[in-house]
């Protein structure tokens, strides 16, 4: 069977099928909708948050200062974030220290180490569970745990347990499954050539892992850490239950900084929490500047992740 | 990755053979009229994956200072054999080698060999020309580097770009990312840094397939310079090539059994001449005729 031979246009009708514009309704309506979802979402965050941020002018335009380094009062024209804000980086820090360390090392061994077995996987599904478990679920088990253990090793202080460190200690063990999942699938990223590689020229697996793999993971990782950081930073439901003071406390100017751990301690979303559930609109223009102070503080982790991950990212 | 392969190794009642000896495997693989001392002997290697026979009874003599290739068509298990010879099929979790791999009469796969000091003394080259993401001096220093080199470090570099036929074109740079060189420098980086270790023998896992004429021709003229020093191992699609470049070509093939599973074996073994004008099987001929594959 021969093509039959091909209808040659003229020029003129080439031309004209080439320039008739045609409108593509099917197209525009599709894009149309794309947009409108688009100016849905972004609608409601600006609206948002220029809510918080009309309602916190009051306190930024008279005692900008002031409320900052403020400690926690029960009154509205004195009560600031100072306090809070230290504990919040407290926390954040423990968490570094604990869950930087432990995470990575717990990913490490499940990508680079432990295999395909049947009891790897179960070990991964289950982390991917763990990172589900709603986080007041956590709160639980640290009042359950922490606050005891933390108070039975003698750094329960005046707060039999309920202190800064077991604070961290929850909020470690609830973002640890964040940090294990982003550090496995940056490792899982790298690819297999470059083991390969290391392999190759007589590598042991350590020497492939430490000198090739987390080098090449290492964007992913620290991006990934960041951003579970600014999670730990705004988290609020556990820290309810291991003991994050919603009001007035302070330290006598002889507190040392053992003190500093095992007493009372504020935490930021947890003073937003409090004060939004004040009587009069003075605290809810103290709320409202709270939010933005913490979400100042979360966008800052979050740009910092981005310009870390575009200056260390890499190409293969 | 599990360095933990499961091996199951015959092991040979006999010690190492010496290198004039001639079973009758031997005189069945072994190419007629070499001169040469045989580096490796391949007896009945078997490789499976899971419950997939790839590979079946391949026996083989491999000797010092020459250019073998494999070849054969798609899934023949060429490239698995190759991976043998330097235990990179250890990093596959569900690879299992069953037979006698011996590299100057030591049974690569016996339990107390170490596959880290293996590959020190058999380099690689792989498919894809893969730098470690680092700089080019890197790239060549990390293998000594690990293995405990003590002498001139700047020096062995150099020597080793040299050898790869690279240092003329990257001594300005030498601090430069690896991924700045074009395909053809970073397989010949890669030949260097496997040559940087001093190994014995070069496995090449087709080279030159991500690779242009002209910088597959350079590899080309490299290998036949480093058959002076090494023995090579060459996996290649490109039967021309193989033609080219080696001294003795295998050539592999698939069978299918009614199951549906392809397991390779090695059809034919000979000077790389005989196999190309007058192979002795009729696959190696349909083959290198072009008729499959």
């Amino acid at each position: 069977m021969t093509l039959d031979k091909p209808v040659i246009d003229t020029a003129a009708v080439v031309h004209q099928r080439l320039t008739g514009r045609r409108v593509q309704w099917r197209e525009l309506a599709f894009e149309t909708a794309l947009l409108l979802m688009l100016l849905l979402s972004v609608g409601v965050l600006v609206v948002l948050l220029a809510d918080v941020i009309a309602a916190s002018l009051p306190v930024f335009r008279t005692r900008a200062g002031d409320f900052i380094t403020g400690q926690l009062s029960s009154s509205a024209t004195t009560a600031g974030v100072g306090s809070s804000i230290i504990g919040s980086l407290a926390l954040t820090a423990i968490v570094a220290v604990l869950a930087f360390p432990v995470g990575i090392g717990t990913a490490i061994y499940l990508e680079e180490y432990a295999g395909d077995t049947r009891l790897a996987r179960l070990v991964r599904t289950n982390i991917r569970n763990l990172a589900g478990v709603p986080s007041i679920v956590y709160g639980i088990l640290g009042f359950a745990i922490f606050v005891r253990f933390v108070d039975a090793v003698g750094l329960g202080g005046a707060t039999n347990g309920r202190n800064v460190l077991t604070g961290g200690l929850t909020l470690t063990a609830l973002v640890l499954p964040i940090i294990i999942i982003t550090a496995s699938e940056a490792l899982r990223a790298v690819p297999d050539s470059i083991r390969e590689a290391g392999y190759g020229v007589g590598a042991t697996r350590w020497e492939v892992v430490r000198s090739h793999v987390l080098p090449a993971a290492a964007p992913g990782v620290l991006t990934g850490t960041v951003l579970t950081l600014a999670r730990a930073f705004g988290e609020t439901a556990p820290l309810l239950l291991v003991g994050a003071v919603t009001g007035f406390f302070t330290l006598g100017s002889s507190a040392t900084l053992l003190d500093r751990f095992t007493d009372a301690y504020g935490a930021l979303p947890v003073t937003v929490f409090a004060w939004s559930r004040q009587p009069g609109d003075d605290f809810r223009a103290l709320a409202a500047a709270a939010i933005v102070v913490l979400l100042v503080v979360l966008l800052t982790a979050n740009a910092a992740a981005i310009i870390l991950r575009n200056r260390y990212e890499r190409k293969w | 990755m599990s360095e933990s392969g499961d091996h199951v190794t015959t092991r040979a009642t006999e010690q190492p053979a010496p290198a004039d000896e001639t079973s009758a495997e031997a005189v069945e693989t072994h190419p007629p009229h070499s001169p040469v001392t045989p580096i490796f002997r391949v007896r009945d290697l078997n490789v499976f994956y899971a419950d997939f026979h790839a590979v079946k009874d391949v026996n083989l003599i491999i000797a010092e200072n020459e250019i073998t290739a494999l070849i054969g068509p798609s899934g023949c298990g060429k490239s698995t054999v190759l991976r043998c010879f330097n235990r990179m099929n250890d990093l596959i979790d569900i690879a299992r080698v069953v037979g006698d791999v011996r590299y100057h009469g030591t049974d690569l796969y016996a339990e107390d060999v170490d596959p880290v000091e293996v590959r020190r003394r058999i380099g690689m080259v792989f498919q894809k020309p893969n730098p470690f993401p680092k700089s080019i001096y890197d790239n060549v220093a990390f293998g000594p580097k690990i293995s405990g080199f003590k002498g001139n470090l700047d020096e062995l570099v150099e020597s080793s770009l040299t050898k790869a036929a690279l240092f003329d074109e990257v001594k300005d740079k030498l601090g430069d990312s690896a991924y700045a060189l074009s395909g053809g420098q970073q397989q010949r980086l890669c030949i260097a840094r496997a040559i940087a270790t001093s190994p014995d023998v070069l496995l090449m896992d087709e080279p030159c397939s991500a690779l242009d004429p002209i910088a597959t021709m350079r590899i080309e003229e490299l290998m036949q310079n480093l058959k002076q020093d090494y023995t090579i191992l060459i996996v290649t699609h490109n039967m021309q090539q193989a033609a080219r470049v080696s001294d003795k070509t295998a050539f592999f093939n698939v069978e299918v059994d009614e199951g549906g599973q392809r397991t390779g074996h090695l059809v034919e073994f000979d000077e790389t001449g005989k196999i190309f004008t007058n192979p002795a099987q009729p696959a190696t001929e349909d083959y290198i005729t072009g008729r499959f594959g």
